[in-house]
């Protein structure tokens, strides 16, 4: 059984924003496929990349290990990591790991892609 | 899936993750151990350090061992402790590493002192489990233990993604007292868990990645909680309460 079980999808948005939507699971196997997502969003050149986890199924402390990684190298590069679509569940533990305290959490696109062009 | 399932499905993925605190909070600690650092400390995690971040991945191949990583979870969850190497203590729960359980941890420090931190379990599933911890331990990040299928042979790892605590802490990595310190206790863990399974001649492998060179002045303030400090400062009180 594959233990990857996730597949991105990258919008490039007006503004210098890029929106990576995430579907399935975020672990310590996803790691090429988010940072591919990654690369594709420095393509389009971006100043924002919001993270959309509407459709996410699950993710495990590896994944939240992937999400660090990923945003210490959009703070390299400037830019600024938001998220929206967490279910309450995965926002405890972006509370829990103090991610919150470094990817600004939306409830819903508009409200991200407001705060992105802000 | 029915609803039922489905239902089971989600408290099952729940319960693999520890809830969110406010502080730490430790119960049941042995009268041998010395229990400073922990209570009522936040938890910091990479977020939160001060120096550069590192992920550091620790791998041992279990070869001829035939045990699934499920098994060697479920042995690793149950016996913690037993394989840390040295008189390094992990004071937790009797029974199993499970989501939210608080542990204190007494370390090995030079001149034969002690240094009391601790961490908390924020993980735990079948195949692996994650330590986070607080303020005042050297590390401010997260520590994920995990077993998996390699070729031919269950392969075990232990993965680091930390930061320095403090400017202090931060020196030490630098000269290479701690980093140096650090691999050689977890290549002493790996090396005793794989002899559980009867693999006596097992290499650890390990691999160093800098992900953040950068050092966040924003957290040199860490230094008030350091725990090398406040255990170095409590040790002769300790000693003189021993005498009274």
């Amino acid at each position: 059984m594959s233990k990857v079980n996730l597949t991105t999808d990258v919008r490039r948005m007006s503004n210098g924003v890029s929106v990576i939507d995430i579907h399935g699971e975020v672990n310590g196997f996803a790691e090429n496929i988010l940072m591919d997502a990654y690369n594709q969003t420095n393509d389009n050149h971006a100043k924002s990349i919001i993270l959309n986890f509407s459709d996410l199924e699950y993710m495990n402390s590896s994944g939240i290990g992937l999400l660090v990684t990923l945003l210490i190298r959009t703070q390299r590069q400037k830019q600024d990591l938001l998220a929206y679509g967490l279910s309450e569940h995965y926002q405890q533990i972006f509370e829990l790991t103090r991610l919150n305290e470094a990817i600004s959490i939306y409830p819903g696109e508009s409200e991200a892609l407001t705060a992105a062009m802000g | 899936m029915t609803n039922q399932e489905s239902l089971s499905q989600k408290t099952e993925v729940k319960s693999t993750w520890a809830k969110p605190v406010d502080t730490l909070h430790v119960d049941g600690v042995p009268a041998e151990a010395i229990n400073l650092n922990v209570e009522g400390r936040h938890l910091t995690g990479p977020i939160r350090g001060f120096g550069q971040m590192w992920q550091k991945t620790y791998r041992i191949h279990l070869n001829g061992a035939g045990v699934t990583p499920q098994q060697v979870i479920s042995t690793w969850k149950e016996n913690f402790p037993k394989y840390w190497p040295g008189d390094n203590r992990f004071y937790g729960s009797l029974t199993s590493i499970s989501p939210g359980e608080v542990a204190v941890l007494n370390l090995e420090a030079p001149a034969g002192m002690r240094l009391s931190t601790g961490i908390m379990v924020i993980y735990a599933d079948d195949e692996s489990f994650s330590f986070m911890t607080p303020e005042g331990h050297m590390f401010a990040g997260m520590i994920t233990f995990s077993a998996d299928e390699g070729e031919g042979s269950t392969l075990t790892q232990i993965q680091v993604l930390i930061r320095a605590s403090d400017p202090l802490y931060e020196l030490g990595c630098r000269v290479g007292v701690v980093h140096k310190q650090e691999d050689a206790f977890w290549h002493g863990t790996l090396k005793n868990l794989a002899a559980e399974f009867g693999v006596d001649d097992g290499q650890v492998e390990q691999q160093n990645i800098l992900v953040d060179p950068r050092m966040q002045w924003k957290e040199a303030g860490n230094i008030w909680h350091n725990a090398a400090i406040r255990s170095g400062l409590h040790a002769p009180v300790a000693w003189v309460r021993k005498l009274f």
